[in-house]
């Protein structure tokens, strides 16, 4: 591989591996804030469900 | 009676530099408490394998022991550097993580030095290889650095380890410098107050499994690394594998590292160290370290222009990942400048992003030099 070649596939790698971490980052957060709210809903979902049966039993 | 001269008469200026630098390693770890399970085997290796005629890595059979154990753990299998990753998956709490998944982006802003190192590398005539190896120290992470090094077959994994692991230890000198050349007294005394919102179980036990998925399905060249990184923290989040994420973060740990550090003096011998590229290795990694504080803390700034909470810009520096050394740093800066900023639970939610993107960066390297 000749210098020039050299610094071109550096600068390759430096803007695709920039892009590419950018983009699993941004998967990785967007589903986990998905799962923390799915998580938090059904959690809530649980509770009102639990109070409305102690509800129905007074 | 002249064999007993024999290794004497054989050892050169090179071999005694060597010597003086093993000790100077066994100095450090001892003395001033650096990276001490890693450079104290370092050290002894260094001596070892710089003692002429020694038998630690050519006997008159075929192979000697350090040479045997670094063709076995390390250049035929990766594994010693790879298993690592279990242990260190099974320290980390990603609960901080969790509860303000934005700092996923300091963390993946912070490797940007790691690849303006590769650049830079390529411009002083190392080939790709070497130069990716090089720039791979910017991920502050001694397996990975390792890893990569061995994958891309450099003939600098001896100094690139060396190098890698002693600006780790050196992360609470470079970094506070670098983040005041950056940042102004306000900033640093942003107050980021802390919500100790509860992670649930679930979703400390589904998240290795999903970033195993994704780091997967995008970078397939990361997940020997990722991918144990996430089972050594599945272990730890599961409930039901108490014993073994004990003995992970313990003994595993401790005997990979051990056994790491004197394997990779097998590459510390006179001719393949004592040489300026050790030197501008040094200077290269330097550099990374500098530029993943800068862009890490320029991340921050970037995202306070959009958003309502300010974050503190000291804590994307915490997006290396010399865990937790930095997050510490970090901590230390904000009490400095006020006694009643706490940023240590932000700079740790950094700190771990910057250990996930790490491993997948290492992976993302080398699929792009092999492509």
């Amino acid at each position: 591989m000749s210098y020039s070649e050299t610094i071109l596939k550096s600068l390759e790698i430096m803007w695709k591996g920039m892009l590419a971490i950018f983009i699993v980052i941004t998967i990785i957060a967007a589903t986990t804030v998905l799962i923390n709210y799915l998580v938090k809903s059904v959690n809530t979902k649980k509770i009102n469900k639990k109070e409305n049966k102690n509800d129905d039993n007074y | 009676m002249g064999f007993l001269l024999d290794s004497i008469k054989e050892i050169s200026w090179q071999n005694g530099l060597m010597i003086f630098i093993g000790c100077l390693l066994i100095f450090l770890a001892i003395k001033k408490d650096m990276e001490p399970a890693l450079l104290l085997p370092m050290g002894i290796g260094a001596i070892l394998v710089n003692i002429p005629l020694s038998n630690v890595l050519t006997t008159d059979e075929g192979t000697g022991i350090i040479d045997w154990m670094f063709k076995i753990g390390i250049e035929q299998s990766e594994a010693l550097p790879i298993l690592l990753f279990i242990g260190i998956g099974a320290m980390i709490d990603f609960g901080p993580l969790l509860t303000n998944p934005k700092l996923f982006f300091l963390g993946g802003a912070a490797q940007f030095g790691i690849f303006l190192t590769i650049v830079l590398a390529a411009v002083l005539k190392y080939s790709i290889n070497d130069a990716a190896s090089i720039g791979i120290i910017g991920a502050a992470d001694g397996p990975t650095s390792i890893l990569v090094a061995t994958v891309l077959n450099s003939k600098y994994l001896g100094a690139i380890t060396v190098v890698a692991y002693s600006y780790m230890a050196l992360v609470p000198i470079i970094q506070p410098f670098v983040i005041r050349l950056v940042t102004t007294k306000k900033e640093r005394c942003i107050k980021m107050p802390y919500n100790c919102k509860c992670v649930s179980k679930v979703t400390k036990i589904l998240f290795p499994i999903l970033v195993i998925i994704v780091a997967g399905l995008i970078a397939p060249k990361s997940l020997a690394l990722i991918g144990f990184l996430m089972f050594g923290n599945l272990i730890r989040e599961c409930g039901v594998l108490n014993t073994l994420s004990q003995t992970a973060q313990k003994e595993l740990v401790n005997l990979i590292t051990l056994l790491l550090g004197i394997i990779i003096s097998s590459q510390m011998t006179a001719d393949k160290f004592v040489t300026t590229d050790t030197l501008i290795i040094m200077l290269l990694g330097l550099g990374a370290f500098t530029f993943d504080t800068i862009a890490g803390v320029m991340a921050a700034k970037f995202m306070n222009l959009f958003t309502k909470n300010k974050i503190n810009p000291m804590i994307g520096a915490a997006g290396i990942s010399a865990f937790p050394m930095s997050a510490r740093v970090i901590q230390k800066m904000g009490l400095k400048e006020d006694k009643t900023n706490h940023l240590l639970m932000h700079a740790i939610g950094t700190n771990v992003s910057g250990q996930i993107a790490s491993a997948i960066v290492g992976g993302l390297i080398i699929g792009l030099v092999l492509l």
